[in-house]
């Protein structure tokens, strides 16, 4: 049998890539996504003082470091039983709405909108940021980059710096913000939020009204009948800093909601040699495969995930959007895999609608914005990082050091739809031995799609080891006992 | 990319990769903002992943050199990267080592306190959500219906760029700041480099350039971040909070201070110094609480030092690949 690879696979975080298998007749028989690396995170945790997490575990996802910053802080509040000011929840909700801001511009520009605005099938060359410029105007080009730049701004302000923020704590952030700040946060927000509004516009003018484009979201190969997780508040509206995981089915049926505490009584993670990520599954249905349709138990995340397992969006423009996708694609959910990238946008303009309802509070320039922790425990966080739902769970020792600690990140919730997506587009797309390199990279599409970030997916991060640790091998046999100082 | 065209085109040519790292370093390159498009005037960039469509295959079918500039970032941590670093080292003529995970290891060298083994048994062993049940790891070869599958192997210990092969510049930060970026780029352009083995940042540390004041006060208690809910405005070594700012080169305008919180180090060494942690070690040994140490009886001194908690974590957070004791031995 023939075997294609494309490797790396590119425009996205990380490491990856497609094994495409074709048989006697040049028909697809088989691909596979795979990913070449792991860092071990898991491990070195183990004997980290707990309050390094939010700084450390940034360091899994450059592209969407507040996303593990926070998710970390959130399990450090339950873990040293503290609940934060406030003040200090809505500080962290507004610095995440930023890192939304320039996270989700970054994908649609950068990452994923080339194969649109430039074309799937444009010269290689071709299909990256310059060329979007080239195509939409330098000016455009600017508008993107300035805004780009406001979103990590006003990330910044708040973290100290927008890659690899630092103020996070148990109990709440390290700095407040006065006057001047929430003035420049709210001029640079209002602009935003015209920018979204504008790119909805561009998607609209480039991506709607050409036939050929929905045509293809809409075809076969880009649809994946699986189910759908995200964050809800409690009026089932999409929320990315705080709330209830809720799955929904097929139907778009509630299939489950549960606490993060719950988490590992809902999902498993599946394990295959031939890739060092890992295949999350609810654990209720059972792993049955990469199959989709009726009985799966594999579900996706991220912005389609999120807007598929809600019941609307918190904010009213982004509500009236969500509402326009809906009833333009067929109803909720939406199984075209390519509709990933209109989601993004809705949240887009949720993201800014939300920082202006935030920078607003009253109390947004209070400098109560910490409160003492309590003694160390066991601690769950999740949030909605830009590709989907993000679980920290630590354990403490009685030192405050980490003892053990386990990750379930975005684009691993992921790991099974990306796989099934790609298969399914380079069987749709590849016949009878014909390959060239726009159909491969419309096999890459497949994946861009969910915005996957591979850094994160394969530095997972679980741990034991105060002072001394006793490690078994597969067997369970004693393999050695280790002190943690060189 | 083809001959002919390097040929009629003056342009430099630019590559950027990325090894273990996290992709905060493309972010950088990116966070200069609208001066890239000044840049991708000025230079062709024939190999970057996150941006650009350019495959491996691409770069194997370059002439050796053909790249002027290659800025890479991560450590090494598999077969895959060691390749990968070994190809664009010779078709680069300049080879920056960008980051402080190719410059240090960086945070994922931390991993150095363990190896694969360790690694694997906690990824595919032991956590809670695992579902196993035939204790799976992932293989360098695999046989699936279809045919073989392969994967990197992954290395025991995490090794810093200049480790695996000849680099001629450094660029440090976690990630590196624009400023410092465009600097490199700036004298790049207009060969104005200076000798090879430079690390293009400033000549001095990370107190130089934060906020606080600075007594020569002693400290007598170590504190955690955690324990402290208000800071007063000084030094916060002078509060007992460890930071690593002495020990730590400048160039990041000490940002995370401004953020009320320590340097953790990012930077890597400051100029001239062999080893981040010990100068560290040194620098805290000279404020902690040593009024009348020689009074103090061995089992005092060791309480003080006991207060050090995690000092591998705190001290080599992000250089453990190059320091002078480089891994556990295990």
């Amino acid at each position: 049998m023939k075997q294609i690879l494309i490797d790396p696979i590119t425009r996205l975080e990380g490491h990856g890539k497609i094994a495409i298998f074709l048989n006697d007749k040049g028909n697809v028989e088989n691909a596979y996504m795979q990913i070449p690396e792991l860092r071990g995170f898991e491990k070195f945790a183990q004997g980290r003082r707990a309050e390094d997490m939010p700084q450390i575990t940034s360091r899994i996802c450059g592209v969407c470091p507040v996303a593990h910053h926070f998710a970390a802080t959130k399990a450090l509040d339950d873990a040293f039983n503290v609940e934060p000011t406030l003040v200090a929840k809505k500080l962290r909700e507004l610095m995440y709405c930023g890192y939304f801001i320039y996270d989700h511009i970054l994908h649609f520009y950068y990452l994923g909108g080339p194969d649109f605005v430039v074309g799937p099938d444009a010269p290689a060359a071709k299909r990256n940021v310059l060329g979007v410029i080239e195509k939409a105007g330098v000016e455009i080009g600017k508008e993107v980059i300035k805004h780009r730049a406001y979103g990590q701004k006003i990330t910044a302000i708040l973290g100290g710096k927008a890659t690899h923020p630092v103020c996070g704590l148990p109990g709440g952030v390290s700095k407040g913000l006065n006057n001047d700040e929430v003035k420049d946060i709210e001029t640079m927000t209002k602009s935003c939020k015209d920018f979204a509004i504008f790119t909805l516009k561009l998607f609209d003018d480039i991506v709607l009204a050409n036939k050929d484009y929905v045509d293809l979201i809409l075809s076969d190969p880009y649809q994946l009948k699986i189910l759908n997780m995200g964050l809800v508040d409690k009026n089932n509206k999409v929320n990315f800093y705080d709330g209830k995981i809720r799955v929904t089915d097929l139907d778009a049926k509630e299939h489950v909601k549960f606490d993060v505490k719950d988490y590992y009584n809902i999902i498993a993670e599946h394990v295959e040699e031939w890739s060092y990520i890992k295949f999350p599954y609810l654990k209720s249905i059972g792993w049955n495969g990469y199959k989709d349709g009726k009985g799966t138990g594999l579900y996706r995340v991220g912005p389609l995930g999120r807007l598929n397992a809600s019941e609307g969006m918190a904010t009213p423009l982004a509500d009236k959007e969500f509402k326009r996708m809906y009833k333009t694609l067929g109803g909720r959910p939406v199984h075209s895999t390519l509709a990933f990238h209109w989601a993004r946008l809705i949240e887009l303009l949720y993201a800014t609608e939300r920082t202006l309802e935030l920078i607003k509070e009253p109390d947004i320039t209070s400098d109560d914005i910490r409160n003492p922790v309590g003694k160390p425990g066991e601690g769950f966080g999740v949030v909605e990082a830009a590709r989907g739902t993000l679980i920290h769970h630590y354990k403490l020792d009685k030192d405050g050091l980490i003892d053990k600690a386990n990750l379930i990140v975005a684009t691993v919730n992921n790991a099974a739809a990306m796989n099934m997506s790609i298969r399914d587009a380079a069987r749709g797309l590849i016949k009878d031995g014909k390959v060239n390199d726009g159909l491969l990279n419309m096999v890459e599409m497949a994946f861009r799609a969910y915005d996957p970030c591979f850094g994160c997916a394969t530095h997972t991060l679980p741990g034991q080891m105060p002072m001394k640790v006793k490690i078994y091998n597969h067997n369970k046999e004693l393999y050695k006992t280790l002190k943690q100082n060189l | 990319m083809n001959k002919e065209k390097t040929k009629s085109n003056k342009k430099p040519q630019f590559a950027f990769y990325w090894a273990a790292s996290c992709g905060g370093c493309e972010i950088a390159v990116l966070d200069i903002n609208e001066k890239i498009l000044d840049v991708a005037a000025a230079v062709d960039i024939v190999f970057w992943p996150v941006a650009m469509d350019f495959k491996y295959k691409d770069v194997e079918a370059m002439d050796d050199k053909h790249i002027d500039v290659c800025f890479f970032n991560g450590g090494i941590r598999n077969s895959e990267q060691e390749h990968i670093a070994k190809l664009l080292r010779k078709k680069s003529k300049v080879l920056v080592s960008f980051g402080a995970c190719a410059c240090g290891g960086g945070i994922p060298a931390l991993a150095n306190l363990s190896n694969k083994k360790e690694i694997f048994d906690v990824v595919y062993g032991n956590n809670p959500s695992l579902d196993n049940p035939k204790k799976l790891v992932p293989k360098t070869s695999v046989k699936v219906k279809e045919g073989e599958l392969t994967l990197p192997e992954l290395y025991d210990t995490v090794k810093t760029l200049d480790q695996t092969v000849d680099v001629d510049y450094y660029l440090p930060g976690c990630p590196p700041t624009p400023d410092m970026i465009l600097t490199a780029v700036t004298a790049i352009l207009e060969n104005k480099l200076p000798p090879k083995g430079s690390v293009i940042g400033p000549m001095k540390s990370v107190c130089d350039e934060c906020r606080f004041e600075k007594s020569a006060k002693k400290i007598k208690e170590i504190k955690r971040v955690i324990d402290v809910i208000k800071i007063e405005e000084k030094c916060l070594l002078e509060q007992g909070i460890i930071c690593m700012g002495p020990a730590t080169r400048g160039g990041c305008d000490a940002q995370c201070l401004d953020a009320n919180m320590p340097c953790t180090g990012c930077h890597g060494p400051t100029p001239n110094s062999l080893d981040q942690g010990a100068k560290m070690m040194s620098a805290l040994a000279s404020i902690l609480g040593i009024e009348g140490e020689e009074k103090m009886s061995d089992e005092e001194v060791q309480k003080l030092i006991d207060q050090i908690v995690d000092p591998v974590g705190t001290f080599y957070k992000y250089g453990l690949a190059n320091a002078l004791i480089n891994r556990k031995v295990m």
